[in-house]
């Protein structure tokens, strides 16, 4: 693998392979020392030019937890909030001896321009690109739907036949993306509900099906809800008319939540806003697996470094 | 100190047409065409093998001077045009300061005179700073030295439906036209390309076809309504050549044009977020493309304007979000628009001729480019060389910017000469020095001003 920068490039063998080694690290985690010395001396930059608390930390535990350097770079407050170019900040990096770069922007297809760019030589590992893609994300997801669903025996597995419905803002998702394309390629169906405003205007040449009314979507019995977040800015735009109305008619509340099955699983990508696309009750039922989700989260990343710094980087991903 | 420039003999070129003859270029003029012409002190130009076209006009060229210096100036932009092979061009108003008073106008026009290797007409804003909210000095500018007859205030959209008709209306007087930027603004908050399948799949804020076509329809009503001149600038989507048909056939005194990329590229480009191809308006869909051109052929889009717009390395090095809108064009337009049109059978030499001279030069109001082989005009040709094929690169631009779309692309043709007012600005495919332009352009304008 050289860089992550997308699923939509990665092939079911390659994501399969990524999941079984986030199953062994895993494992690490239920240590008494949740240490590996796997990536010792390598150097991992974390350069985030939009905040993100929650994909930071996860990130940083997953390259500590291989013994990797670990540094964080924030625009906040750094040269980059002061008008340093991405070609820059990237140049200098590489001058102090990246040997990863994770990298969070508002643009989309940043992280693309990165690795492309030749500014930097290093693997290049994308936390998230404006409303493109968050691929990590999608992968975590994933593996949590495989071990709700398989367990001990998940290695090797895929998502064969799994019914996913993603409701809410597909339209800025960068989530949503990631996982359409991932979950396809694992065999899943993606069922996407949001109204038409918070949809792309052309989604013909996406794998997926499409609705707007979330109690049909419901009555089909997915296997899984994921919701997403919405932004509170998105109501100024005419996307919806107001906070209440979008709840009613596509919040997870518990009316909805009562006509799932026991053993459908209810996902949010974090942070949630309790009351608007989920209700509490939702969010902590057995159903939830919010906080499994940020569990993996950090072996997928562990898995992710680890195959880019110290496996064969031949093979572009 | 010398007071005439050389005489030019050109053998044996193609003209648009097909036929072959010889052309003697005197004193700046078309002093004898035919065949067997010889003239002993005159330069000799082998052009057996090349088409001579009269010289080409681009009615939508980013000058950057005053103010954008980094990016280009009258004079590196007009050694750009001369490669290209054209003798005018028409600068857009979104300098800064903005170009909307006389004494900016003039001053742009009097460095074009200066420097000598293309007519420069400068275009005139429509409103003051390009702000869309009091018209400009329209007045003044059409009365100015520089004689300003093409009104726009490109890159902005004159989006205001009561201003534009007074601005329609207001122009009528001088006999000027409007050149509208058709986008509007609200419909394309945060667009960075084409809205489709692939914006939504990259994550890009997506610029509506019907953005331009809404206010192509609403303008062409007005011009209609109040009887004067409308020019859409760089018409991207099969839609709104669907309009200007409709309107055409109603009448209504519109004109059009397309740039040579929206002749050539789609927004599958895109998909690696390479920020030479971010351009306003953005790649279309081959669709688009395939409409444009039918457009082009059957004569709903009168012209083939560059829209050339140099930027500094460092607004290219970004991500695409950050990265200026624009690519330049002036030295690889006739080669574009002989590979997607000509090349393809849709338009001959006699219309590229047409589309990329006689046309533009018409909606511009610019003189001398009715009749280009006729005795007695001024001489402004071009010698191309069809059968040539270059990968295109770096060394083939002569401007300040090098954000090309076609670098590394194999293109068609190549300008071997390029004659302005009777002397040669481009000779053997090179630059000729700018100081001798600069003297030859001297010497003409002496010429004009002792005629008075």
């Amino acid at each position: 693998m050289r860089h992550l920068l997308s699923t939509r490039d990665l092939d079911h063998t390659e994501a399969v392979a990524i999941l079984d080694v986030a199953e062994d690290m895993a494992d690490v985690a239920h240590r008494e020392i949740k240490k590996l010395p796997t990536l010792r001396g390598k150097t991992v930059i974390n350069l985030f030019f939009e905040d993100s608390t929650r994909t930071r930390t996860s990130f940083e535990l997953a390259a500590k937890r291989l013994s990797a350097d670990l540094v964080t770079f924030s625009a906040k407050g750094s040269s980059v909030s002061k008008g340093e170019s991405l070609k820059d900040t990237a140049q200098t990096l590489a001058a102090m001896g990246a040997d990863a770069v994770v990298i969070r922007h508002s643009a989309s297809g940043a992280a693309h321009t990165l690795a492309g760019s030749g500014w930097i030589n290093a693997p290049v590992l994308n936390a998230g690109d404006g409303t493109h893609e968050h691929p990590t994300q999608a992968l975590l997801d994933a593996f949590t739907m495989r071990r709700r669903l398989h367990g001990a025996a998940s290695r090797g597995k895929d998502l064969n036949g799994l019914n996913v419905t993603i409701v809410g803002d597909i339209l800025h998702s960068r989530v949503a993306r990631s996982n359409v394309w991932l979950l396809t390629t694992l065999g899943a169906h993606v069922n996407l509900v949001a109204p038409a405003t918070l949809l792309p205007a052309d989604t013909s040449t996406w794998p997926v099906t499409i609705e707007f009314d979330l109690d049909t979507a419901i009555s089909a019995n997915p296997d899984v809800v994921m919701m997403l977040r919405i932004q509170a800015e998105r109501m100024n735009a005419a996307f919806f008319p107001n906070a209440r109305e979008y709840s009613r008619q596509w919040g997870l509340d518990e009316e909805r939540l009562r006509r799932l099955r026991p053993d459908t699983m209810v996902m949010h990508p974090g942070p949630m806003n309790r009351g608007l696309e989920i209700s509490a009750n939702a969010a902590d039922s057995a159903r939830s697996t919010v906080l499994e989700q940020v569990a993996n989260g950090v072996s997928i990343r562990m898995a992710v470094l680890y195959l880019l710094l110290s496996g064969d980087r031949e093979a572009s991903v | 100190m010398t007071q005439h420039i050389p005489t030019i003999l050109i053998r044996g070129a193609r003209l648009p047409d097909g036929t072959s003859t010889d052309v003697l270029v005197a004193d700046g003029h078309v002093a004898e065409t035919g065949t067997g012409i010889s003239n002993a002190k005159a330069q000799i130009i082998d052009a057996d093998g090349l088409t001579l076209l009269p010289g080409l006009v681009d009615l939508h060229t980013h000058l950057r001077e005053p103010g954008f210096e980094q990016s280009e100036t009258v004079l590196t932009g007009s050694r750009a045009a001369a490669m290209g092979g054209f003798t005018a061009v028409f600068a857009m108003a979104n300098t800064s300061p903005v170009a909307d008073t006389a004494g900016v106008v003039e001053q742009v026009a009097s460095l074009g005179v200066r420097h000598g290797y293309a007519t420069v007409r400068p275009i005139g804003a429509v409103t003051m700073g390009l702000e869309g909210e009091r018209l400009s000095e329209i007045g003044a500018m059409a009365q100015s030295r520089a004689a300003v007859g093409v009104f726009s205030d490109d890159g902005k959209c004159v989006h205001d439906a009561l201003l534009m008709r007074r601005a329609l209306e207001y122009v009528k007087t001088f006999d000027g036209v409007i050149a509208q930027h058709a986008q509007e603004p609200r419909l394309t908050e945060g667009a960075q390309m084409n809205e489709g399948a692939l914006s939504g799949e990259l994550g890009l804020g997506g610029w509506p076809a019907v953005a331009e076509e809404s206010i192509i329809a609403r303008d062409v009503l007005l011009a209609q309504h109040v009887g004067a001149r409308l020019h859409i600038c760089h018409v991207s989507t099969a839609g709104s050549v669907e309009v200007i048909r409709w309107a055409k056939a109603r009448g209504i005194a519109v004109t059009a044009e397309v740039t040579p990329h929206h002749l050539l590229l789609t927004e599958d480009l895109v998909r690696g977020y390479d920020s030479r191809y971010k351009v306003n308006p953005p790649l279309r869909r081959n669709e688009d493309v395939l409409a444009l051109r039918a457009g082009l052929a059957d004569g709903t889009i009168d012209i083939v304007a560059t829209d050339h717009a140099p930027h500094p390395l460092e607004a290219k090095e970004c991500s695409w979000a950050e990265a200026a809108f624009g690519m330049v064009g002036l030295e690889s337009a006739l080669s574009v628009v002989q590979t997607a049109v000509v090349d393809s059978g849709q338009l001959e030499w006699s219309d590229v001729a047409r589309v990329l001279s006689s046309a533009p030069a018409a909606i511009g109001r610019l003189d001398g480019y009715a009749e280009p082989f006729g005795i007695g005009n001024t001489a402004n040709f071009t010698l191309y060389d069809p059968t040539a094929s270059r990968v295109f690169g770096p060394e083939h631009l002569h401007g300040k910017g090098v954000n090309s779309p076609y670098l590394n692309r194999t293109l068609p043709g190549q300008v071997q000469a390029t004659i302005h007012n009777g002397y040669a600005t481009v000779l053997d495919g090179e630059l000729v020095a700018a100081d001798t332009v600069a003297e030859y352009a001297r010497i003409v304008q002496n010429a004009r001003l002792s005629r008075g």
